[in-house]
């Protein structure tokens, strides 16, 4: 199924697919949008990613995250502490949103990408493994990390002359985990991998 | 591959483009509303975005109503011996102004409220210039969406500033703050606009300037 013609997917013109330099991308010639990258090694080092990110996922719910000293007492939160307070809040809309947004997706998105990798880079054709690329695909503008990390930001600023906040392991390792996502955009060639699957059947 | 040539685009080649994967695949030539499917990746084939402007206008229109309760209502209530404070996004934005905390008070209101109006803006007109078939300056407009497309995502800013709040400032202490119902519509309007830009097709702005008749393309 490899194919020589891509259509844009913003103004749906037809190009002919051309063999890139390496870390370059191709954009459409009418409208600009990006039409496919050439990202060298693209399976290892994604693959290499998406494991290094589900350690910091898991880093990020095991330690705490953000602590808050005020009259002598210390208040220490984990990642997931905002989720419950908000549906104790009866604010489950929110607090379902927000255990999406920066946990569930990107945890779901690095588990889909870890175990298409891993066949690939095996030889093995494992179930779904098709689908659970299109989801990691599908899912990747809902993955919202780094949002989340510039909402602690501003909440930090917000009660830094309340109170002194002490960050936590799992804020470091929260950190690590919106440049390796940021990394995987970077790096991931759909194109490829979607070739590379195709040679399953 | 042979009939390509003649043609620019997949459509007036009848060609499906995956949404998912790029794969093009030849449109049967049966007709009906039978759903094609990518032999690929198995996401469902169209040659444009169904109903794209019909369900973009009515996730705008949503979107719209639940931007006025999103700004009316509060999104912190903070408590502070026993007097309380009821916070809006645009009062949160004006407490960083007074406190002298520029940054972060234009980092707020470009998330929280012009990025979303600018979207509803954006969004709306891209959709009247599809609708007037305009072919004013297609590669623009293309690129308007994309970045509409992309900065969405930022205006949760806010409810995630909610979140680290009240996981933070909590009873028992001296001050308390909780969530406000302006939440619940904001993070609604921030979702609801991320899927109406995802739900329009940009196809539709060069669709007008193809000289072939693509009419069944829509």
């Amino acid at each position: 199924m490899t194919q020589t013609l891509i259509a844009c997917h913003g103004c749906d013109l037809l190009h002919r697919v051309r063999p890139l330099p390496e870390k370059s991308k191709a954009r459409c010639s009418r409208c600009g949008t990006l039409l496919y990258v050439h990202s060298p090694e693209t399976v290892n080092r994604t693959l290499a990613l998406a494991i290094t990110g589900l350690v910091f996922l898991v880093i990020a719910n095991l330690f705490p995250f953000l602590s808050l000293e005020s009259q002598g007492t210390v208040l220490e939160t984990t990642l997931i502490t905002g989720t419950i307070i908000l549906s104790q809040q009866s604010m489950a809309g929110p607090a379902i949103l927000v255990l999406l947004t920066s946990m569930l997706i990107p945890g779901l998105l690095l588990g889909a990408l870890v175990y298409v990798l891993w066949a690939i880079k095996r030889g093995y054709r494992l179930p779904a493994g098709r689908r659970l690329f299109r989801l990691a695909l599908t899912l990747r503008p809902w993955s919202m990390t780094e949002v989340f990390l510039l909402g602690i930001l501003v909440s930090v600023v917000k009660l830094a002359k309340m109170a002194a906040i002490i960050p936590g392991t799992a804020l470091f390792a929260f950190l690590a985990l919106v440049f390796v996502l940021a990394a995987i955009n970077a790096f991931m060639d759909p194109r490829a991998i979607w070739e590379k699957m195709d040679k399953w059947s | 591959m042979t009939c390509a040539h003649a043609a620019r685009t997949a459509a007036g080649a009848g060609l499906f483009s995956c949404h998912s994967c790029s794969l093009l695949v030849r449109r049967p030539s049966m007709t009906g509303r039978v759903t094609v499917r990518c032999p690929r990746c198995g996401a469902r084939l169209h040659l444009r975005k169904p109903n794209s402007i019909t369900r973009s206008w009515a996730l705008l229109i949503a979107a719209l109503i639940f931007y006025i309760p999103a700004n009316l209502f509060p999104v912190t209530i903070t408590s502070y011996l026993g007097s309380i404070q009821a916070d809006t996004i645009m009062s949160g934005v004006i407490f960083f102004m007074q406190t002298g905390s520029w940054g972060i008070a234009l980092i707020i209101f470009v998330a929280s409220i012009v990025v979303p109006i600018a979207k509803l803006i954006v969004l709306g007109g891209l959709l009247i210039s599809v609708q007037r078939r305009s072919r004013w300056r297609p590669a623009e407009r293309t690129r308007l969406y994309r970045i509409t497309e992309l900065v969405g995502r930022w205006s949760m800013l806010d409810v995630f500033v909610v979140t680290v709040l009240v996981a933070l400032v909590r009873l028992g202490y001296l001050t308390t703050i909780q969530a406000g119902v302006g939440v619940v519509y904001f993070a609604a309007v921030v979702v609801i606009t991320m899927i109406a830009a995802m739900t329009f097709d940009p196809r539709l702005i060069w669709d007008v300037l193809e000289k072939n008749d693509e009419s069944n393309a829509h």
